[in-house]
């Protein structure tokens, strides 16, 4: 038997003071591989498991390093005073953190030996019997649902959405942690008021859920496709405009009684 | 349990037209001043320093052309001219003289001067040749302490040329007791004294001079009283008659008895604001607890009914306003190192009282509102936080932030408490604490603090070891070993420990001269009046007066040292990736990145030396050649790759901001340096040393005189400000850059330490934002931080600003300690605060 802060898994980076992916001050370790391969996403660096070589502002960087929980917990300890003053905590992110589920669980449990708040950003991409094991150390589950249409979702993501659309209402049913679904507003994917609202009549549908987030499209992570030596799919796509934004949460909220927040 | 109504009150249109009407044109100088002090020094020859004072400050108010601008409320103004200044040339004067065709056109501060200024200034100032206090100074200080200046080891240009001002008075008691008040008890004083003191005779006339000073400000508020009459008389609208009967009223009344409303509370903290500035040309005269004492004269007005919420909201903005119409000209250097027209007129709400309650008030809000309401850099407004403080109050607060002004600044009482007991302050009055111009703790009406005694550049005795005290070709400090034969990090560091403790000794001799040169030409009687305990003592604050002295002279560039000495550790003794000679070739050879005009000018300054040493003649063709050759400079294609590899690794190397604690304790240990030996040296004044830990915007110019440095800084770049991290090189967020900077021993920099951090907008968007925020704040002082402030702007706006200055005339932007308006900084201030990492631009 291994005492669980010293379970290995893959990490691309860790960012603090991280204020837009769950309630307070938080640290997020970011994952790396991942099931999909969404066309906007901005962090293309986490999609492959393998180690990679990524050229930033001319020199080349590592993305990937094999760490202990224990590790990880070094840096998200130095916080501390700022997750206790705001409520913050540690967030996992990706890539899908579900694929790497022992170390995801055992960072969660970390996190809680600290008593912070703990959250994930995942799509739910895996069997739920995996999701049930850590989601009693799991405060907030930040769970993306693109699309509600399985072909659209597989066209532009590389997958169907079925089993995520299904474990979003075995966890909401858990009644074990704070489900919120977040929305990537993509334009040419789902930025119509009728796709947005077909996710939020789902969202409502879901026990016990009560936010759904809009995030806008952005193309911050252009630079980093072309720093692997990628194109970028998305092209030219421009950022959905305020008004837009405003439109879309409208539908939303509209017969929902759902909280949409535009942004994390 | 909370005792206040923070609901906001609207701010009132005769506001925005005050303002409006104190920036329609650039500031300007007078003479009226000089003239009268020059007029009555003649009168006084032969009479005691403290008397002359005293006659002359008289003979000032009662002739200083006085003028009540359009619609005031708060009256009383040092010149005609919205935003002008007087001189001072008590102090010194020559600087001005010399920069009389400059002063308008310079970057840093510019000033109209009319010719007929010029005229009546050249008519006086002669008089006070071989009286200032610069002289005097500059005559008791040693061979070596002017040397180390003239190598730029420190500055103590502040009280060198000016007076010293910074201080906290007893606004509470003028307004309580009257000047009247303060008179009876001088009165009583002189009637105690007895004739076998041996002391008797300065203490008789000192006590003179207070009550000739007291009596001087009641008479110059009567002016007033009596324009306003007069104006009246003439005013056809009715509502500005009744104001301005009103004012006739106030000012007949205060500050010369107690107020009777909150009304007459504010004029009278007006008066004494604006004539102790009349009294000394010394800035960082700080309100402090505003909020505190003017409270039982806002709560009785409101609670008899005789105030409202809105005509007490539009008092304070008035108030703030006339804080912003009192300026100084200061000479060019200097002009740089306080750049923004500042006078760092400190006020701070909020905090703990004496006996350690929570001290929020109705007027904590109302004050941080007013810095809203009217958009200027005074007051310095801060803010005391502690664990008692209600988020309420520190949500305000950063919704002040938010706007990018800069203010308010954030204090913990939880280490400025403690630090002022390790000093011997009793608990009670440390509880009491306000913050004096930038950032120094101080103890209201009770301290002399001197804070601000001069701008120690910790990294040019870093130089000096690599120089081996060697600095242009001269011996310019002392010789602490040829750096081939260091053979550890630890020798490396000793040798810097000693060429610090070595330049902190001259530093003190720099400021004790000074200090002793105050004492005998500069004795206040008017500020001893409101300080305990120099009626009591029968002493000005000058000669130590006061309840409590010290002396608190700042030193900067703590990032830079702390990331020097973990290149040498790392990579010269550990890694052994390249030698202390080797690192010193690169060095001077700026990286081989090139040389800039400064370089060129020093180098071409130190051929022409060595030509006339020789005997030959330095022709200005050589000069320009010197200087042509060193700015085109090729070096050999290896030995330029060399030095850019070098500097490359020292630049992967970890730096101070990153929360990596091998190198923050170094930072610790650099502070130490400068912070520990100083409370060893004792003032004239019976109080000691103690550090501070800030540099004003000193760190630019003072930069610019300081070579490349083994962080990888390029030669001439400024030098870290305050305990902030080096510029950009704080790369993991904020909470990492609090923790580093938190490391710091920052109780016993007790003069107060300074970080800057600046904010992108869209970190602090939303509640959400806010709470975070005060969050950050929270978790930087739950790990002891002293302090903190904030540049909430993003770069393309200060990029803009540099481009289109009209444009932005309004923008706010916190410097040091103190905000400015960013279209008056120079250019390469503007730079290093577009340069300071903008944090939370991560979306």
């Amino acid at each position: 038997m291994t005492d669980y802060l010293d379970t290995r898994g893959r990490i691309f980076d860790i960012q603090r003071y991280s204020i837009h992916d769950g309630i307070g001050i938080r640290t997020i370790v970011f994952l790396k591989g991942c099931a999909l391969r969404c066309r906007w996403c901005c962090n293309p660096e986490s999609q492959s498991y393998e180690i990679e070589t990524m050229t930033q502002n001319g020199r080349p960087k590592t993305c990937g390093q094999d760490v202990t929980v224990r590790e990880v917990m070094e840096t998200v300890k130095r916080d501390m005073p700022y997750y206790s003053r705001s409520d913050g905590g540690l967030t996992l992110s990706g890539g899908e953190s579900l694929l790497q589920p022992e170390f995801a669980t055992a960072l969660l449990m970390a996190g809680k030996d600290l008593g912070v708040n703990t959250a994930m950003e995942s799509m739910g991409f895996a069997e739920y019997s995996t999701i049930e094991k850590l989601l009693p150390y799991l405060d907030t589950y930040l769970m993306d649902i693109k699309h509600m249409d399985a072909a659209k979702h597989k066209q532009w993501c590389g997958k169907e959405n079925t089993l995520m659309i299904e474990n979003a209402m075995k966890i909401a049913k858990s009644g074990q942690t704070q489900l919120i679904i977040r929305v990537p507003v993509i334009p040419g994917f789902n930025d119509t008021e009728s796709e947005i609202a077909a996710i939020a009549r789902y969202t409502s549908s879901l026990p016990g859920v009560a936010q759904i987030h809009l995030l806008p499209y952005h193309n911050f992570g252009e630079g980093k496709y072309t720093g692997l030596g990628r194109p970028y799919p998305m092209g030219n796509a421009s950022r959905p405009t305020d008004e837009k934004m405003q439109r879309l949460k409208a539908a939303a909220e509209r017969g929902t009684g759902l909280y949409c927040q535009i942004g994390g | 349990m909370t005792n206040f109504d923070s609901t906001p009150v609207e701010k009132s249109e005769r506001i925005t037209r005050l303002v409006a009407h104190l920036f329609e044109k650039m500031p300007e100088i007078e003479a009226a001043r000089a003239e009268l002090i020059t007029e009555s020094y003649k009168n006084s020859e032969g009479l005691p320093e403290t008397m002359r004072k005293a006659l002359a400050f008289d003979h000032i108010l009662e002739n200083l052309p006085i003028i009540i601008r359009p619609e005031e409320l708060i009256v009383g103004s040092t010149t005609i001219a919205p935003r002008g200044c007087q001189t001072y040339p008590e102090f010194s004067y020559d600087w001005l003289e010399a920069e009389f065709d400059t002063v308008e056109h310079r970057s840093a501060d510019p000033f109209y001067i009319s010719d007929e200024t010029k005229k009546r200034l050249l008519a006086v100032n002669p008089y006070w040749k071989g009286k200032t206090t610069s002289e005097l100074a500059r005559s008791y200080m040693a061979p070596e302490t002017l040397r180390a200046m003239e190598h730029n080891f420190f500055t103590p240009g502040n009280y060198y040329y000016n007076g010293v001002g910074h201080v906290n008075v007893h606004y509470d008691r003028v307004i309580n007791e009257g000047l009247s008040g303060i008179i009876a008890q001088t009165a009583g004083a002189l009637g105690r004294l007895c004739p076998g003191d041996p002391e008797y005779g300065t203490k008789r006339r000192f006590l003179e001079a207070v009550i000739i000073s007291c009596n001087a400000v009641i008479k110059y508020a009567r002016r007033y009283s009596e324009l306003a009459k007069q104006e009246a008389s003439k005013e056809s609208n009715i509502g500005r008659k009744n104001e301005l009967l009103r004012i006739a009223e106030v000012c007949s009344h205060v500050p010369e008895k107690p107020a009777r409303n909150f009304w007459e509370a504010c004029q009278a903290f007006w008066f004494v604001q604006q004539t102790m500035q009349i009294e000394s040309s010394g800035h960082s005269i700080s309100p402090g607890r505003f909020d505190q004492y003017m409270y039982p004269y806002y709560e009785s007005d409101i609670r008899s009914g005789a105030m409202t919420r809105e005509q007490a909201q539009e008092l304070i903005d008035c108030v703030w306003v006339k804080l912003n119409d009192l300026n100084k000209c200061r000479d060019a250097l200097s002009a740089e190192g306080f750049a923004g027209y500042s006078l760092f007129q400190n006020l701070i709400v909020g905090g703990q009282t004496s006996d350690g309650r929570d001290a929020t008030n109705d007027l904590s809000f109302m004050c941080l509102d007013a810095t809203k309401h009217v958009f200027l850099p005074q007051p310095s407004i801060s803010i005391r936080v502690w664990n008692g403080s209600p988020q309420e109050l520190l949500i305000r607060a950063a919704e002040v932030t938010r706007t990018g002004i800069g203010f308010p600044a954030y204090y913990n009482d939880e280490i400025i408490i403690p630090s002022m007991q390790n000093r011997g302050i009793p608990l009670e009055e440390a509880r009491n604490y306000c913050i004096i111009g930038c950032v120094e703790p101080h103890v209201p009406g009770k301290e002399d603090g001197w804070h601000d005694a001069a701008f120690f550049n910790m990294v040019r005795p870093l130089e000096m070891v690599f120089s081996n005290g060697y600095d242009k070709g001269e011996e310019a400090s002392i010789h602490t070993g040829d750096i081939e034969g260091f053979s550890s990090y630890e020798e490396f560091k000793a040798a810097y420990k000693k060429q610090m403790e070595y330049n902190i000794r001259l530093l003190v001799n720099a400021d004790n001269s000074i200090d002793r040169a105050h004492m005998e030409r500069s004795p206040l009687p008017f500020e001893s009046a409101l300080i305990d305990d120099c009626i009591e003592r029968g002493m000005p604050l000058q000669s130590g007066g006061a309840h409590y002295n010290f002396t608190g002279p700042q030193g900067f560039g703590i990032a830079n040292v702390a990331d020097s000495l973990y290149t040498v550790k790392k990579l010269v003794f550990e890694e052994k990736r390249f030698t202390l000679s080797e690192l010193k070739k690169a060095m001077e050879m700026n990286f081989g990145k090139g040389f800039d005009s400064i370089t060129a000018q020093e180098t071409a300054q130190q051929v022409a030396k060595a030509v006339a040493a020789a005997g030959e003649d330095v022709t200005p063709d050589l000069i320009e050649e010197t200087i042509r050759t060193v700015l085109t400079m090729e070096l050999p294609a290896e030995e330029k790759a060399r030095y850019e590899e070098i500097w490359q690794l020292i630049d992967d190397l970890p730096k101070y901001g990153n929360d990596v604690d091998e190198v923050d304790t170094i930072a610790r240990e650099a502070a130490h340096f400068y912070t520990q030996p100083l409370p060893a040296y004792k003032n004239p004044r019976g109080g000691i040393f103690q550090a501070g830990l800030y540099p004003v915007s000193a760190n630019v110019p003072l930069g610019a005189q300081t070579g490349a440095t083994p962080d990888g800084r390029l030669a001439h770049m400024p030098v870290a400000d305050g305990v902030s991290p080096t510029n950009g090189k704080d790369l993991h967020g904020p909470t990492a850059s609090c923790n580093s900077v938190a490391k710091l021993d920052h109780g016993d920099a007790s003069n107060g330490t300074l970080f800057n951090m600046k904010m992108h907008p869209t970190a602090m968007s939303g509640e959400r934002g806010l709470e975070n925020f005060v969050s950050l704040v929270r978790g930087y002082f739950d790990q002891m931080g002293m302090h903190m402030q904030f540049n909430v702007v993003d770069k393309e706006t200060l990029l803009d600003a540099q481009v289109h200055p009209e444009k932005y005339k309004g923008l706010v932007v916190r410097v040091a300690g103190y905000s400015a308006l960013f279209t008056t900084l120079s250019k390469s201030l503007q730079d290093d605060i577009i340069r300071r990492t903008a944090q939370g631009q991560y979306r």
